[in-house]
């Protein structure tokens, strides 16, 4: 693997790092299936783009494309708790709902950005390479915002949230208000998968209405492979653990990619990925059994 | 925290890739890498043609060149790492087929020549300023289906034709392209322009009777949603008797009449524009170019189906029939 390639997977580990902090919130955190994030993630993309081209300001542009994700979360929220929709199909409204609605904020379904002021450029102005800028930028956005949603989790409110996910009927009857923390679970779990969106569309050059296939897989993955990497359970290994698998995920691709020599080609790539993450499932699984055993043992 | 062995024995398979990818690197021969967005037979086509008229300008694959093709396998996050890897092993020329895969290469690199190909409309993408003098590192080949001489033909095949119906999918930047030359085709043509869209392949069958009565034709342009559930299109058409013009590649799957070129030559001019670069061209002064050499299709037996007589101006003008 060059250099190059090892620069870009990290790029892309630390974008789709913001995907799976959010999967962290809504399936993890809040055991919400929620697949509203194929639609938020270009939603972010689409954002971004349309208020850059329009001559916004790069930062706003995130900013605006994140709080369109999270409006996007919060109507999934009302379609599965105020309407009492099951919040898997609540989810998959959202989400082909959304598919209409990027075109209609791009104005068609693709928007390119190449050539346009992008937050690359703030960050190339501190004497970066147009490639350290755009990784300088994918990880601060990344770190920024692990560090913002471990020391939500460490919260009163955090710690009520996940009792939210936990038990819903023990944290009901304890006074939490679970549908309130059900929609601002899920709006931020989508506001920061808008944000990856509208990073990748600046850092990448196009927003397209077919950039969020599959964005859940990748965030779900990311997330298994950083489980299986850092074991013990915390806010703090919780969200290192997303970034991590993200980064791992990345690189796996990046390998999967290098194979030629192996006899595989491009299109085995989604079959390697799939092998991949259930490795390391079954890894975790198994050194899970093994400390338990190690334990039992006199 | 552990890290899980796991980790390491990626990192091992990672030196074993950079190691081989190293030893690869060292030979002299000029190196074409393809990537494409996903793997589909007229993006195939396209590198095929390519590496055809590659061997026909000396520049023979596996012997004084060496090509790689990535597929990106329809993610754009794909697309983006691709480019990162392609960028990293410095080929001589970097053929990006499709508008996503374009863009991502683009984004990566502005000093590698790149050749783009099959893309509908390369300035609406960023890709050129100006299609005549690129400026840059890019420059490539345009798949913008002869439009005007469509809808002309169209007008030759119905004489009293007033309202042209189309079936494109709205998610497709190349499909919306081509629908905006064709409103101003049909405008300039005095043709009213009726628009149907299908998101999937299984809208299409709807997508096709909202038109009937409301159209005297129906055209039907590149576009992946349409190529790959044409039959539902055309059985429509077939039980209401409504004559299709479209695609000449269509022509075989029940289309009346088709025109436009084949992907395969888009590759032929790929490949002479990659040659060109090989030999010291530079991207900044090589115009954008497309196909001219225009193929007309009739599908005789359809014409019998539907009890359609061809007029004797449409089929002076027809160089393949198909029964």
């Amino acid at each position: 693997m060059s250099g190059f390639a090892a620069l870009g997977a990290l790029q892309l580990g630390f974008v789709y790092g913001l995907v799976a902090l959010g999967i962290l919130l809504s399936f993890r955190m809040l055991n919400y299936p929620d697949l509203t994030v194929d639609g938020s993630f270009p939603l972010g993309a689409a954002v971004t783009a349309a208020v850059v081209v329009a001559g916004g300001n790069p930062w706003l542009a995130l900013l605006a494309g994140a709080l369109a994700g999270a409006a996007a979360g919060a109507l999934t929220a009302l379609l599965s708790e105020g309407l009492g929709i099951l919040n898997l199909l609540a989810g998959i409204l959202s989400m082909t709902a959304l598919y209409s609605i990027n075109i209609r904020v791009m104005g068609r379904p693709n928007l390119p950005l190449l050539g346009e002021p992008t937050v690359v450029d703030t960050a190339a102005m501190l004497g970066l390479g147009p490639q350290a800028a755009k990784l300088v930028v994918a990880a601060a956005a990344c770190a920024l915002a692990a560090l913002l949603v471990g020391l939500f989790l460490a919260t009163r409110y955090g710690l009520s949230l996940r009792a939210t996910g936990a038990n819903p009927r023990m944290a009901a009857a304890v006074g939490v208000h679970c549908v309130q923390r059900v929609a601002v679970g899920l709006a931020l779990s989508n506001a920061l998968c808008a944000l990856a969106g509208g990073l990748f569309a600046q850092l990448y050059g196009f927003a397209d209405v077919s950039m969020g296939v599959g964005t859940i897989v990748i965030g779900l993955a990311a997330l298994i492979l950083g489980e299986a990497m850092l074991r013990r359970w915390s806010p703090a290994a919780a969200v290192l653990a997303c970034v991590a698998g993200a980064i791992a995920y990345r690189f796996t691709i990046s390998l999967a990619l290098e194979t030629e020599a192996l006899g595989l080609t491009t299109s085995d790539l989604n079959l390697i990925s799939a092998a991949v993450v259930t490795l390391a499932f079954l890894f975790s699984r198994h050194g899970r059994r093994l400390r338990l055993r190690a334990r039992a043992a006199p | 925290m552990l890290l899980r062995s796991w980790m390491g024995m990626l990192l091992a398979v990672g030196a074993a890739g950079g190691v081989a990818v190293g030893a690869q690197a060292q030979t002299k021969v000029p190196y074409v890498a393809f990537t494409a967005i996903v793997e589909h037979p007229a993006l195939d086509d396209v590198r095929k043609g390519a590496i055809e008229e590659l061997a026909r300008r000396g520049f023979v694959d596996k012997q004084g060149l060496r090509t790689s093709f990535d597929s990106a396998q329809g993610l754009p996050a794909n697309a983006a790492q691709i480019a990162a890897k392609l960028v990293g092993q410095k080929p001589d020329v970097i053929v990006a087929i499709s508008t996503p895969s374009a863009q991502s290469v683009l984004a990566a690199t502005k000093d590698l020549p790149i050749v783009f190909s099959a893309v509908t409309d390369p300035v609406a993408a960023n890709l050129v300023r100006d299609a005549a003098r690129p400026g840059g590192n890019i420059t490539g080949v345009t798949d913008m289906a002869p439009v005007a001489e469509q809808v002309g033909l169209a007008q030759q095949l119905v004489p009293g034709l007033k309202r042209l119906g189309v079936i494109y999918n709205p998610g497709e930047s190349n499909s919306v392209a081509l629908v905006a030359v064709l409103r101003r085709a049909t405008k300039a043509a005095g043709l009213e322009l009726v628009e149907s869209a299908a998101n999937r392949s299984t809208d299409l069958s709807a997508a096709a009777e909202r038109l009937v009565g409301k159209v005297e034709a129906i055209y039907l342009p590149t576009d992946n949603v349409l190529a790959s559930g044409l039959e539902a299109v055309v059985a429509v058409t077939r039980q209401n008797r409504i004559p299709t013009v479209g695609d000449a590649a269509y022509v075989q799957r029940g289309v009346l009449l088709g025109s436009g070129f084949d992907y395969r030559e888009l590759g032929v001019i790929t490949g002479r524009m990659i040659a060109d670069i090989l030999k010291g061209g530079s991207p900044a002064t090589m115009a954008v170019a497309s196909s001219t050499n225009l193929d007309v299709a009739l599908n005789v037996g359809e014409a019998k189906r539907i009890g359609f007589t061809v007029p004797p101006a449409v089929l002076a003008r027809v160089k393949t029939r198909v029964e």
